[in-house]
């Protein structure tokens, strides 16, 4: 791009491994402090116990780090790795990256994935992994030069830090012709992440059809936080040359006939199922609504009455339709949904016409309903804003949404927000509230921007909010905003949210379809056994390299009636489709067993990273009870007869009592239910009443390694084993 | 625009038309090579080829198909990945693949060379125009 110059400060020059049966077989260390470069082998026992993407990402992080490393000290890392799915072309969703971190909201390790054509870029430009570590004493850009085989640090001439013009002038700077901008891709964040603890990492690929470059989000835990800490403007990744068939696979036709087979499925279903190539994620909308599952002020209510206003048809209108909207080549449901010749009406880039990437599901209600906003042309402005400053828009929503109501309750006042109306639904004060976040200059924006957990301990402790409303209403788990799922009518997803690795997030346990719309986890034990199932089943996805969403998102048109309920709900014609493109691409031959092994093996050893890191037991599994049910009286009346029943149920009569008391009643009930679920779940898992793993859980998998073992024999205590 | 139209009452099923293409395309006698198919069906055959309709155009996410000077929709080997998705979505099924012919699919662009050797003149190229 005309204007930017950027010169080279150290370079390192490598022999490209070309992908073999999913792997390159190495992995790339760059230390961004003395801008030195590592090549390091990917052994057979690493892909064994750890099969790549999140794996790899732990593996590497947990030899990276001390017991009391922080997210801002120079050894935490950030890990991008696909895995050995990852950059298939073949079968939808195979485009997908992880980043691996230690978090600062949690203070743990977190991982968070994002599409577009970074992490296959990578893979083929040589790398199963890039972990960088160190910081920087100056902006820089990393670029991995596939093409070239080597490594640049460049010194960042950047002014305007925010993603989009970054991502722009890098895709420019990168590429000699149009046709070049596809091969490369950058990894960045905004300005935001300066100040804020729910800094996102953007991920690129180059929109043909619209000729410019889109955004895809690593959003969750802070990632770009942790790259703004180092310095780091951009990682770059350019390869020009590649195609799968040259890669090793090891049988080409089974990948293709079992691609073509779900890519049927896609075009003879979608439009009946979910219309993930007309809206995305957005056709929730609605049917979270009709559930009263629709994070309504700030998770209060379930429902909004202007549900209209942000229907899927509305948004169907809104984006663009007719284009391939996969965020890797190949993806077929095409969810990536975009709204072109947008134009923005405040801030820096007011007056801009530009392209937004979504909303999606998660943005449309957390920038939406949850916030009291039923105005889609403000939350796609939201969206926009929150992508370019680099906000993760879940921790945004769900923080935004606290903060309203502690406005709402008078926790907090126009003076201490620096004159800012929040209660929900003031959509000048709340996008005003957004931009003072980004410029990080606002005392009362710079407080919140460091997400619910921390903003419990300054509302109560600097402006005297009541602590126990605070601990009762602030949607977080282990310092993680939830996402925007209302859960109190579902005890499993309280487990789905709650007895997380990383804190509430969709990506390891969605089970609030199955347990509060079609019933099918009646008892604890069911809860427990999903609660242990599907977290393994979608952890897989983050070890290969590939998208959850093309497993359940369109369902075979028989699955319902063929299977019976709970075993439906894996798509077992699909997961078979996963063991077949694996054994594929890799040549080995796994079964559907195999496949939750692997993501146990991992499992455990993430869990046990944490409970290194001085957190991941019982005690670190809070719950706010905001989750579990009605903290305030317009809370139940909303759901009057649904709470009723659940007292008659509990052989409580309802009727006479005030609404307090049903209140309290019900808390003592749904308190004992969390207890009662924590144990099932820990007992399923394989671990002890402090959730610790046994000893026999490692040997099991196949994960006694010395330096587990001796975690498990520091930390459990005979009191709390299940046997005893 | 310039595609094949097919007759299918005319066919005998002969396949001739299969053979001539697979030999010109990919110099081997192939049914699973040729871009034209013909089956079996209770009254006859039915004869599936491209009609050059363009649906798939849409549906490629790197531009490897786009017109030609003719109207006719060709595959652009450099820019094709191999995602299948034209094969999929294409509204006659007339694109088709082969594993152990390379990564890009094949289909029919009105060469017209089959027409030559059909016996019953079931095939024909015609240019239409708006």
């Amino acid at each position: 791009m005309a204007g930017i110059e950027m010169k080279v400060l150290a370079e390192w020059k490598y022999e490209k491994s070309i992908p073999f049966r999913g792997y390159t077989g190495k992995t790339l260390y760059v230390n961004v402090e003395n801008q030195e470069c590592i090549e390091k082998e990917v052994t057979e026992e690493m892909k064994e116990r750890f099969t790549g993407g999140r794996g790899f990402g732990l593996k590497l992080l947990w030899d990276a780090v001390k017991d009391n490393t922080k997210w801002d000290d120079p050894e935490n890392e950030i890990i991008i790795s696909g895995g050995p799915l990852c950059g298939v072309t073949q079968y939808p969703g195979l485009g997908k990256f992880y980043a691996v971190f230690i978090s600062p909201l949690s203070g743990q390790t977190y991982d968070s994935n994002a599409g577009g054509h970074f992490g296959p870029l990578l893979k083929f430009a040589g790398w199963d992994a890039l972990e960088i570590q160190g910081k920087s004493s100056s902006d820089v850009v990393i670029f991995i030069d596939g093409d070239n085989g080597k490594v640049q640090f460049l010194e960042s001439d950047l002014k305007d830090l925010n993603s989009y013009t970054i991502t722009e002038s890098l895709h420019d700077y990168f590429s000699e012709t149009e046709d070049d901008k596809r091969s490369v891709s950058v990894v960045s964040t905004g300005q935001a992440a300066e100040h804020t603890y729910w800094g996102c990492l953007n991920s690129s690929f180059y929109d043909l059809k619209r000729k410019t470059p889109r955004l895809k989000q690593a959003g969750r835990g802070g990632g770009g936080t942790i790259l703004r800490n180092k310095k780091i403007v951009a990682l770059v990744v350019r390869n020009r040359d590649w195609s799968n068939i040259k890669q090793g696979i090891k049988d080409f036709g089974i990948l293709q006939e079992v691609g073509l087979k779900l890519h049927k499925e896609i075009h003879d279903l979608d439009a009946k199922q979910a219309r993930m190539r007309t809206v995305g994620t957005a056709h929730l909308n609605e049917i979270m609504n009709d559930y009263h599952l629709l994070p309504t002020h700030n998770f209060k209510f379930g429902q909004h009455k202007d549900i209209a206003n942000i229907h899927s048809n509305v948004y169907e209108g809104l984006f663009t339709q007719g284009v391939p909207d996969g965020c890797w080549y190949g993806c077929s449901m095409a969810c990536s949904k975009g709204v072109d010749n947008f134009e923005i009406k405040t801030g820096p880039c007011k007056g801009q016409i530009v392209t937004v990437d979504g909303p999606e599901y998660e943005t449309s209600s957390s920038l939406g309903p949850n916030i009291g906003i039923m105005n889609p042309a403000w939350t796609i402005e939201a969206n926009f804003y929150a992508d370019h400053y680099g906000f993760d828009t879940i921790g945004l929503g769900t923080g935004l949404a606290f903060v309203c109501e502690c406005f709402e309750k008078g926790f907090i006042n126009q003076e201490i927000t620096n004159g800012l109306d929040l209660n929900f639904g003031n959509m000048d004060n709340i996008m005003k509230l957004i931009h003072r976040m980004a410029e990080g200059k606002d005392t009362f924006a710079n407080e919140v921007s460091k997400g619910i957990r921390q903003m419990k301990k300054v509302f109560e402790e600097k402006y005297g909010a009541p602590a126990e409303n605070l601990r009762d209403i602030g949607m977080e788990g282990q310092g993680i905003e939830v996402s925007e799922y209302v859960c109190k009518e579902s005890i499993a997803q309280w487990g789905g949210f709650f007895l997380t690795l990383k804190g509430p997030q969709h990506d390891e346990a969605w089970l609030i379809f199955m347990d509060r719309v079609n019933k099918q986890l009646p008892t604890f034990e069911d809860k427990a056994e999903a609660l242990h199932y599907f977290p393994l089943f979608r952890t897989w996805f983050s070890l290969i390299g590939g998208c959850k969403l093309p497993w359940n998102d369109v369902e075979p048109a028989d699955n319902m009636t063929k299977y019976p309920p709970q075993e439906a709900a894996k798509v077992p014609e699909h997961v078979q489709n996963y063991v077949d493109i694996f054994n594929a691409v890799t040549g080995r031959s796994i079964t559907k067993e195999d496949l939750l092994l692997m993501s146990e093996k991992v499992y455990n050893f993430q869990h046990l990273f944490q409970i290194r890191l001085g957190k991941g037991t019982r005690d670190f599994h809070n719950i706010p009870y905001r989750a579990m049910g009605p903290v305030y009286a317009d809370e139940w009346e909303a759901r009057s007869e649904y709470y009723d029943n659940e007292l008659r149920e509990a052989g409580i009569e309802p009727e006479r009592l005030p609404v307090e008391e049903k209140i309290s009643k019900l808390r003592v009930i749904r308190e004992q239910q969390w207890i009662t679920l924590v144990d099932a779940v820990y007992n399923k898992r394989g671990w002890d009443r402090n959730g610790i793993p046994t000893l026999e859980k490692l040997r099991e998998i196949d994960m006694e390694l010395p330096e587990l073992v001796k975690i498990v024999k520091e930390k459990a205590k005979p009191e709390d084993s299940f046997t005893n | 625009m310039k595609w094949l139209k097919t007759y299918p009452e005319r066919c005998i099923g002969c396949e001739q038309c299969m053979e001539t293409c697979s030999e010109l395309w990919f110099r081997e006698k192939s049914k699973l090579l040729s871009r034209i198919r013909i089956s079996a069906n209770e009254v006859g055959f039915s004869l599936n080829a491209c009609n050059q309709c363009g649906k798939c155009i849409e549906i490629c996410p790197v531009g490897a198909l786009a017109r030609d000077a003719n109207g006719i929709v060709q595959l652009d080997k450099d820019k094709c990945v191999g995602c299948m998705m034209c094969v999929a979505f294409c509204p006659t099924s007339s694109i088709f693949f082969s594993s152990t012919k390379g990564v890009e699919p094949f289909k029919c662009i009105a060469c017209g060379a089959c027409t030559k050797g059909c016996p019953t003149e079931a095939l024909e190229i015609v240019e239409e125009y708006n």
